[in-house]
């Protein structure tokens, strides 16, 4: 007998078993979804991760102000003005790891364009924060060496600040008011999105460091020239750990600490609590994918269930079909070939199912999914996998029987 | 005439537990090609292990069979397949046919096992529904048909392959007496045609159709004597 007449027998067989064959696809079709689905959402959330290591720009060490002791009493971050403009510049200097050193000064406030206000944050910032955090300009022009040095009124704005004070007209040349001070907008920074807190990275302005100081947060004498915190970038290569250590080692030395007394500053390794975070979301992701393919295995044996069933049931049907002359394995190819075809056809629906699913929870949860050719390649293998397994045992028990023993079969 | 059917010393037991039930304790007969022959005797008394064994269905615990030129002992279950498929069509009591399948597709059944062509099997598979009375059937599945009518075909999916023998196992035992007569007189038109045919029938009613009545009693032959069969076409014109 050719595969022509197998496979017209099978489908026949399938058509006119069309509940029972539903029934038998349901376990192929959540399986294969679950599988497409749950590895989406893990990839999705890994490449989450991925993308803000990414925006923060590789390599980043963050150091803060730290407490002092200042009269018994340990103040928090910050409190106290503990790092300096020339910490940076010295970083960069002395330390060989160090590709940038950006000295930051924060501040919040409300933001003014003619009749529209935002309350937001802004940096004061040197030409090194755009290089440490590859932050690239996508309208207008960057700070002037003049405007740097001189508390230049001028202002980039990210692009969360450009919709709410603008909207969709340019945003360039206007005049931003903050803290009663005009600056003047030179340029619009790329979105960035959420970082990994799920602040809003756009929602900023930069302005040149001289300028936050004097002009717009007015720092008192005794505050001069320190900073908030300076965002550090290890070159490309280098080892993160032994730049941390010399630069430790440095700023204490710059702070004039003796052995065995406290930092006077905090040090945060940002890309480790990332990557910290990165293996986390990969485990999860491989969770995901090990449940997926357990309700893919419990699919199968679901089928496996059905095609005894199956067998059993038809029993009398197997007996006649050898009484008008088929063979052992013409029985065992038509078992095979309907568990295949039921695999499949549920394979492909499951992918269907589970493309569109990771899609909707996509758009409607807002979760970052990532579809991935390899997945659904990989979960409709498996369907067509499974049924040959689970299909070939009801089937090889069914092409055993002696003709006479599957028709007497009650 | 040459025998188409020499069975020798045919012995089929079997195990029940720890008895040992003897269905057939040695039948030796010789069936020509074209007889018509009935196989007669009380329930249980070993006719439907003996068709079983001329159809391959089954294997004989001891003896030997030949069916035309083939040693039939001797035949691997692919090789047996083979000689159901060609050589033998099967009516059965209860019909047998394929559920929620349509007529036609049931009658197609054997040729999808052959290697038919595809574009002979509906050709020779309407021919037979046509010749058992069926050509206005041949969508219907078989919920839809009266027992008569299942029975024809089941007599058509097993004329499908042209077969030289065809056995029937109490083929009027699910039917009322005016369809069992249209049963016979199709059986024996077929006969008419060449087509040897062994009925199995514990009525003598139906008997009676066949030109040789072969009696069985506890698994042996008891009696074996040619009969002059009656018509059952004349019959049934009686009738009308
Ligand atoms: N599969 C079987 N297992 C055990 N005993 C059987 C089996 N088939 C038939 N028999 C026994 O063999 C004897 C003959 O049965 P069978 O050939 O069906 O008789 P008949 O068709 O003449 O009524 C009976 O006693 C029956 O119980
Ligand atoms: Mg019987």
């Amino acid at each position: 007998m050719n595969f022509s007449a197998t496979l017209r027998i099978a489908l026949l067989a399938l058509r006119i078993n069309k509940m029972r064959s539903a029934l038998t696809m349901l376990g192929i079709i959540i399986g294969v979804a679950a599988v497409i689905v749950m590895i989406a959402v893990g990839n999705g959330a890994q490449a989450r991760v991925e993308a803000q290591i990414k925006s923060l720009g590789s390599n980043i060490i963050m150091v803060l102000s730290g407490s002092m002791m200042s009269g018994g009493a340990r103040g928090g971050s910050g409190s106290q003005p503990t790092i300096f403009e020339e910490d940076a510049t010295a970083m960069m200097r002395e330390v060989d790891e160090i590709q940038a050193a950006a000295p930051t000064l924060r501040g919040a406030g409300q933001a003014i364009a003619g009749n529209a206000n935002w309350s937001t944050i802004f940096y004061g910032i040197t030409p090194e924060y755009l290089e440490v955090r590859e932050w690239p300009i996508i309208e207008g022009r960057g700070f002037e060496p003049a405007e740097i040095n001189g508390s230049g009124k001028v202002v980039l704005i990210g692009q969360t600040v450009a919709e709410n004070l603008f909207g969709t007209a340019s945003p360039l040349d206007q005049v931003i008011r903050v803290r009663k001070v005009p600056l003047t907008v030179i340029g619009v920074l790329e979105p960035k999105g959420q970082s990994m807190t799920g602040q809003d990275q756009d929602d900023v302005l930069l302005m040149p460091l001289s300028t936050a100081r004097t002009r717009v947060l007015g720092v008192t004498q005794s505050k001069a020239r320190s900073v908030s915190s300076i965002m550090v970038k290890v070159k490309e290569g280098a080892d993160m750990a032994t730049g941390e250590a010399r630069m430790r080692e440095l700023l204490r030395q710059r702070h004039r600490l003796q052995p065995g007394q406290d930092d006077d500053f905090y040090v945060r390794n940002l890309s480790e609590i990332l990557q910290a975070q990165e293996a986390s979301s990969k485990i999860m992701a491989l969770l995901l994918a090990a449940v997926a393919s357990v309700s893919l295995l419990v699919g199968g044996i679901g089928i496996m269930n059905i095609m005894l069933v199956s067998v059993t049931e038809r029993t009398r049907e197997i007996g006649l079909r050898m009484a008008v002359g088929a063979r052992g394995r013409d029985i065992l190819t038509q078992f095979l070939v309907e568990a295949v075809t039921l695999s499949l056809i549920g394979g492909l629906i499951g992918i269907v199912l589970g493309v569109s699913t990771a899609m909707l929870i996509a758009k409607l949860a807002g979760w970052p999914t990532a579809l991935s050719a390899a997945a659904i390649i990989l979960a409709a293998g498996f369907a067509a996998i499974i049924g040959v397994f689970f299909g070939y045992y009801p089937a090889r028990k069914a092409s055993r029987l002696l003709p006479i023993d599957a028709l007497r079969y009650e | 005439m040459a025998a188409l059917i020499q069975v020798d010393g045919l012995a089929k037991d079997y195990q029940m537990g720890s008895t040992l039930v003897q269905a057939l304790r040695g039948v030796t007969l010789e069936i020509a090609a074209g007889e018509f022959v009935a196989v007669m005797g009380p329930s249980g008394s070993g006719k439907s292990t003996f068709m079983n064994l001329l159809g391959c269905l089954d294997q004989p615990s001891r003896g030997r069979y030949r069916l035309g030129e083939q040693e039939v002992s001797q035949l691997s279950s692919d090789e047996l397949a083979q000689v159901r498929n060609r050589q033998i069509g099967f009516v059965f009591q209860h019909f047998n046919l394929l559920a929620r399948t349509s007529t036609l597709d049931n009658v197609t059944l054997p040729l999808l096992y052959s290697r038919a062509p595809l574009a002979e099997r509906d050709a020779r598979a309407k021919k037979r529904l046509t010749q058992v009375g069926l050509a206005t059937r041949m969508d219907h599945h078989p919920a839809q048909l009266s027992g008569g009518q299942q029975q024809r075909v089941a007599i058509a999916r097993a004329l499908v392959c042209d077969p030289q023998l065809v056995l029937a196992d109490e083929p009027t035992g699910a039917l009322d007496s005016h369809t069992s007569l249209e049963i016979m007189a199709l059986l024996q038109q077929l006969n008419h045609e060449g087509v040897t045919i062994v009925l199995v029938t514990h009525e003598h009613d139906i008997a009676l159709f066949a030109s040789r009545i072969i009696s069985f009693r506890d698994g042996v032959v008891v009696e074996d004597k040619p009969n002059t069969p009656t018509d059952a076409a004349a019959l049934l014109n009686i009738q009308r």
